[in-house]
């Protein structure tokens, strides 16, 4: 039996070798094809134009309107992490906030009476699809409420997308600074009542900067999950498959996510270089390696305020 | 007298000054207003998107009916329906019942009842906090590499049980996290009892600390089945269906199993992206049809959470007491 159940343990370390093999496999395939194919570009007017191997430089766009269009060669890697940084930004100014102070209501007022029924209800905020957001921001978030609001050309792009992130990964947010909030202890909180101080003197001086350390591993897996959020991305970012680099935040544009998506569900019909479904893979291992480093991050931060108490 | 009695007045008003309004935390009261209105602005989100939803939907059921669900995908918003979706999420169901419930349990007891805490052990442990934490569309990759393109023999290239597969690998580490928590929670009095009768190691885990860890792990399995059923992005990369899908008659269940597949959260995605043109019969929209789907996912997904969120506080509770 013993035997049986150990294997099933080793399950886990197989799936994370297949990962890591594909993604830097394939991206490998990627690269060398970037430094080593040819690239045809079928002019507007007819005219072929053969490209020399792009090599490494391929990866940054120099000319003078930048921007990642596989079906063309053109693989701007800044753009689409412009992008994916700029949407996680704006995700993160609203899910910070939000789900911060939703979790200090939720550990330090609400009586365990409203604490029972309200936290269920942001459990289920958690729970909903995020295909549901996608739509959320594409007909009502993007057209009703930031296109009016902040005057934006569009009812699709960055913003919209950023903030629809953010209402994704707040309940995230609230749960795991919650669950840091109540692991102070209450003698530290009685303490501080016991020398006069008040109850808001008393969360702001001692109980949020005793669960600060849980409170940024919050942060840091809310940005992990708003990089890697795919479905809102893909619907409300107002760019299909292709955009040019942009740093506002107002404009249509790109995530790495959402160019991986629309390059598979366009994957049928993608002409011009052969490596652009490669490139789809490229993006994949970017994005393993910047969640990877920043869910790490978060254990190791965890892992001392653990210590703590 | 006069003047005392305006002295006195005074004072008076002073001294209750001091022990009243003084007292009153005015920032205090601010702060924690403030945290009250971050939490009902996060519910107010959820509201507005239900109502949102669900206020477009109900001409869909209501002049549809059952049809929206039984329904094939195409481009007539007059006829489309939901059924291969449903379909296509109901098999991705039974593969994460049938492969992540008994693997991740497994794993689970093995890491908490056996494992000694070696290194080995430890390097398990964040190897499976590491794939918690991978973007699910990654995992569309692997799906896209190694199920679909590797094992295609056996998947049939871009088929359900590609997604299947790949949707219980995603999985997976929710089941087995879940399951090392709720066995973590079971005294250790229980399991010490049994062995101290003689039973082996296995026969205790099986007979005590299962038992009693059980509503923990359904309730993480059910998590895990829900997270799964609204997952779309890995559905994308291994090649779900978004347009047209006609389902050939006298079908076999493996070529159906091998075959083009959808899925409720790709439904959404696709329709979502459709143009918004008003069918002649019934006058409903693609973007009507959309949120009639999102609620019909919405039910299954809330369901399994509502009832998993249950499932725990009815047993927290009954254990405290």
């Amino acid at each position: 039996m013993r035997a049986l159940l150990f294997v099933a343990a080793t399950v886990s370390i197989l799936i994370s070798v297949l990962i890591v093999w594909t993604l830097f496999s394939e991206a490998w395939t990627f690269i060398s094809g970037l430094m080593n194919d040819a690239t045809i570009t079928v002019k507007r007017d007819g005219t072929r134009e053969v490209e020399l191997p792009q090599g490494l430089g391929g990866l940054v766009d120099d000319g003078a309107r930048p921007g990642w269009y596989p079906r063309d060669g053109r693989f701007d890697l800044p753009t689409i992490v412009l992008g994916t940084l700029i949407v996680s930004g704006i995700s993160i100014v609203v899910a910070a906030p939000l789900g911060l102070g939703a979790a200090i209501f939720l550990s330090e007022y609400a009586r365990p009476g409203l604490r029972r029924w309200l936290k269920p209800i942001l459990e289920v905020l958690a729970g909903v699809p995020s295909v549901v957001f996608g739509f959320f921001a594409l007909r009502f978030l993007g057209p009703d409420v930031i296109q009016p609001l902040f005057d934006t050309r569009t009812p699709t792009g960055l913003l919209v997308t950023g903030v629809a992130i953010g209402i994704l990964v707040t309940p995230l947010m609230a749960s795991i600074s919650e669950d840091s909030l109540r692991s102070v202890p209450s003698a530290l909180r009685e303490a501080s009542y016991g020398i006069g101080a008040r109850k808001s003197t008393t969360v702001a001086k001692i109980v949020i900067p005793a669960a600060v350390s849980g409170i940024i591993a919050a942060l840091i897996v809310s940005v992990s999950r708003a990089i890697g959020e795919t479905m809102v991305a893909a619907l409300a970012s107002g760019a299909l498959g292709q955009a040019p680099r942009t740093v506002h935040p107002t404009d249509t544009g790109l995530t790495m996510t959402a160019a991986m998506a629309q390059l598979a569900s366009g994957s049928d019909q993608v002409v011009g270089s052969g490596l652009a479904f490669q490139s789809l893979f490229f993006v994949g291992a970017v994005l393993f390696v910047m969640t990877m480093i920043l869910n790490l991050f978060a254990a190791r931060v965890v892992e001392r305020f653990r210590n703590k108490y | 007298m006069a003047v005392t009695m305006n002295t006195r007045a005074s004072t008076q008003a002073a001294v209750r000054g001091g022990l009243v309004s003084g007292k009153r935390d005015v920032k205090g009261i601010l702060f924690a207003s403030a945290t009250l209105a971050c939490l009902l602005l996060a519910l107010l989100m959820l509201v507005l998107l239900m109502w949102e939803v669900v206020s477009q939907a109900i001409p869909v059921f209501d002049r549809r009916g059952f049809s929206f669900l039984t329904g094939e995908l195409g481009s007539n918003p007059d006829e489309v329906g939901v059924s291969q979706g449903l379909w296509g999420s109901l098999i991705i169901a039974v593969f994460v019942i049938g492969l992540s419930f008994p693997i991740g349990i497994a794993a689970g007891v093995y890491l908490e009842e056996y494992a000694k805490p070696t290194r080995f052990t430890r390097f398990i442990q964040l190897n499976i906090r590491n794939l918690a934490g991978i973007p699910s569309v990654v995992y569309g990759i692997l799906g896209l590499v190694v199920f679909v393109q590797g094992i295609k023999f056996f998947t049939g290239g871009r088929s359900i049980i590609a997604a299947g597969i790949t949707l219980a690998i995603l999985v997976l580490p929710i089941i087995i996290i879940t399951t090392t928590e709720a066995i973590r929670a079971v005294p250790a009095g229980l399991r010490e009892a049994g062995m101290g009768v003689g039973a082996t190691r296995w026969e205790s885990t099986r007979d005590h600390v299962l038992p009693y860890a059980a509503p923990g792990i359904l309730t993480g399995t059910m998590l895990a089945i829900a997270r799964a059923l609204g997952e779309a992005a890995p559905l994308i990369l291994i090649g779900a269906i978004t347009g047209a899908l006609r389902s050939a008659p006298g079908q076999g269940l493996v070529d159906k199993l091998q075959g083009k597949f959808t899925a409720m959260p790709i439904v959404i995605y696709g329709w979502s992206n459709e143009v918004n043109k008003p069918g002649k019969e019934t006058g409903l929209t693609f973007t009507d049809l959309t949120s009639a789907a999102i609620v019909v996912l919405l039910v299954m997904v809330l369901l399994l959470n509502v009832a998993a969120i249950l499932l725990r506080n009815r047993f927290e509770k009954g254990r405290q007491g």
